[in-house]
């Protein structure tokens, strides 16, 4: 897909999301809360046909940021959603394993290291910890002292 | 008394000679065939994204690149390549060109190692000698320009560390020749054997969806018919000025992934020689005083796909957020879709034909529910080299090894 046509591709999504960052050399970040982040992960995957990279899960004091990273590999532009999830007590967020199978280990590795939920996940075991890690305690959580 | 079916399961790991890190497959099998498969990882999990929210930005480089002893120049250079994003750094030239050079080796010594272990495993250890032979003078060309064989550390943020001295291009150009005639050889030699398209077409196949649902990268998908390359699609460093091509094969079985490697080899030695004969005179570095706060993607094409790196930055002298994708956190759970169907002597052979980064030690065990037989390591490498001399056998290929001759 070339550049303009995903530009204009991407205002399909455009009631979903609180914002777009258009960033130099072709970085797209796509601003939306949690509930709409499956809405939007599915467009870029199923309409769009982008090339899903990773999910990056980010500690950000008042909130968590999930960022689902896409590659359009025709002209190297990276989209990114970025989620935010503002319970901070109960944080959780809808799976995409069950549309995207390489979703299964990063979402099962940030529940591991950050406590986040997917809802409807598949297989939520433990991928990155060891079963006698004790629960509740999150590593990559800012509190966690380095 | 309730009565449950057990399933024989096959342990491959925790440790595994095909891997170079600890790594556990549980393979339920029914009779010869494997119907279902379950991965554990992490056994030994290093910590390193939290680690570089510890160190300053020009630290980072050198912890990145021992994410992978054989990618330890693509990890560094995603790495450097996003924080060169936030910074909005312009590179010199020469740098450009340094970091095609150092780069490309690495593929041509880790093709050349995977297609040594490849060989190994179906029991045809003349490859194996000769590949890692042919691949020494690779590490040595590394050695002379970084320093080291392994874990070179040559790029930092704003260019390179260490240069190519201009008075080894002849002798790196001269070694290059002799590296493309030997691998020549090499691959004229598996590519013409029968006995090795009898026994790999077919195994391991991953389809063109299965790789798109999984999301593969490097030649894992290449050789499933998806034509992508970051050098090409987001063309970093100097690719963009260099004449080459993307190989890819769209059989999708283990002899299509083989194909792809050794092909690329080939491509790697041309871009070598032409980013050599460019190689603009200049500085290798440029200095960054500091990284302003922002977010960037870098991405490089390492020996096994794409190493994504995700690096923010809230404009102090360290990283507050640095996520990395190595190639194989992708390439390694397709194994869903390439495995189950397959025979038991064929698994090994597929599982190494993504070239999994982990490493060392081995052990590897079959336990069979009903009869408690155990299967090692060896008795599994046997099925496989077994299979291989069957084939011989009916095809009425010679018996005699080339090293009795």
């Amino acid at each position: 897909m070339k550049q303009e046509e995903l530009n204009n591709r991407l205002a399909e999504i455009r009631d979903k999301l609180i914002g777009i960052e258009q960033k130099p050399n072709r970085r797209i970040f796509l601003l939306c809360e949690c509930e709409n982040s499956y809405a939007v992960n599915k467009f870029l995957f199923e309409g769009l046909g982008l090339r899903f990279v990773i999910v990056t899960g980010i500690d950000s004091e008042d909130c968590f940021e999930i960022l689902y990273h896409y590659a359009n590999d025709e002209t190297g532009c990276f989209v990114s959603i970025k989620a935010f999830i503002r319970d901070r007590e109960h944080p959780e967020i809808e799976s995409i394993t069950p549309m995207l199978p390489a979703g299964e280990w990063i979402e099962r590795e940030i529940h591991d290291i950050l406590g986040i939920g997917f809802r409807n996940h598949p297989n939520m075991r433990r991928l990155i910890l060891s079963d006698d890690w004790p629960e509740g305690v999150y590593p990559l959580r800012k509190e966690v002292k380095k | 008394m309730k009565k449950t079916l057990r399933k024989p399961v096959l342990a491959v790991g925790p440790f595994h000679p095909l891997q170079e890190e600890m790594e556990f497959f549980q393979l339920t099998v029914d009779g010869e065939i494997v119907t279902d498969i379950d991965v554990r990882i992490s056994y030994n999990h290093r910590g390193i994204e939290k680690l570089s929210e510890t160190l300053q930005f020009d630290q980072v480089p050198f912890l990145v690149s021992r994410v992978c002893g054989i990618c330890s120049a693509s990890h560094p250079l995603a790495y450097v390549q996003a924080v060169e994003e936030i910074a909005g750094v312009k590179l010199p030239e020469r740098a450009r060109y340094v970091r095609v050079i150092i780069n490309e080796l690495e593929r041509i010594h880790s093709h050349l190692l995977w297609a040594g272990l490849a060989g190994h495993f179906l029991g045809y250890d003349t490859v194996f000698m000769w590949a890692w032979k042919y691949r020494e003078p690779v590490l040595d060309l590394l050695e002379a320009i970084t320093g080291n064989r392994n874990n070179y550390g040559n790029v930092r943020v704003g260019g390179c560390r260490e240069d190519v001295p201009n008075e080894i291009i002849p002798k790196i150009l001269k070694e290059l020749d002799e590296i493309e005639r030997k691998t020549e050889m090499l691959t004229k030699a598996v590519l013409d054997d029968p006995v090795l398209h009898a026994r790999l077409k077919g195994v391991g196949v991953l389809s063109k969806a299965d790789a798109v649902g999984y999301a593969v990268v490097g030649p894992t998908a290449r050789g499933s018919g998806i034509a992508i390359d970051v050098r090409r699609d987001d063309p970093y460093a100097a690719y963009g000025d260099l004449d080459w091509k993307v190989i890819t094969q769209t059989e999708g079985d283990v002899f299509a992934k083989a194909v792809v490697r050794l092909l690329e080899t080939f491509e790697s030695i041309k871009m070598v020689r032409q980013a050599l004969r460019r190689l603009p005179d200049g500085p290798v570095a440029v200095e960054v005083k500091e990284i302003p706060p922002g977010e960037g993607c870098g991405h490089a094409e390492a020996p096994r796909g794409e190493t994504f790196h995700y690096v923010r930055s809230d404009g102090g002298n360290r990283p507050i957020r640095h996520k990395i994708r190595a190639p194989s956190y992708v390439n390694v759970p397709s194994f869903k879709a390439s495995c189950i169907g397959q025979h038991i002597a064929d698994v090994t052979l597929t599982l190494a034909a993504v070239d999994p980064c982990y490493s060392c030690t081995e052990r590897l065990a079959v336990v069979d529910g009903h009869s408690n037989i155990i299967h090692d390591y060896e008795s599994l490498l046997q099925l496989s080299r077994e299979k291989t001399a069957r084939i011989k056998k009916e095809l009425g290929a010679p018996e005699f090894k080339l090293e009795d001759l």
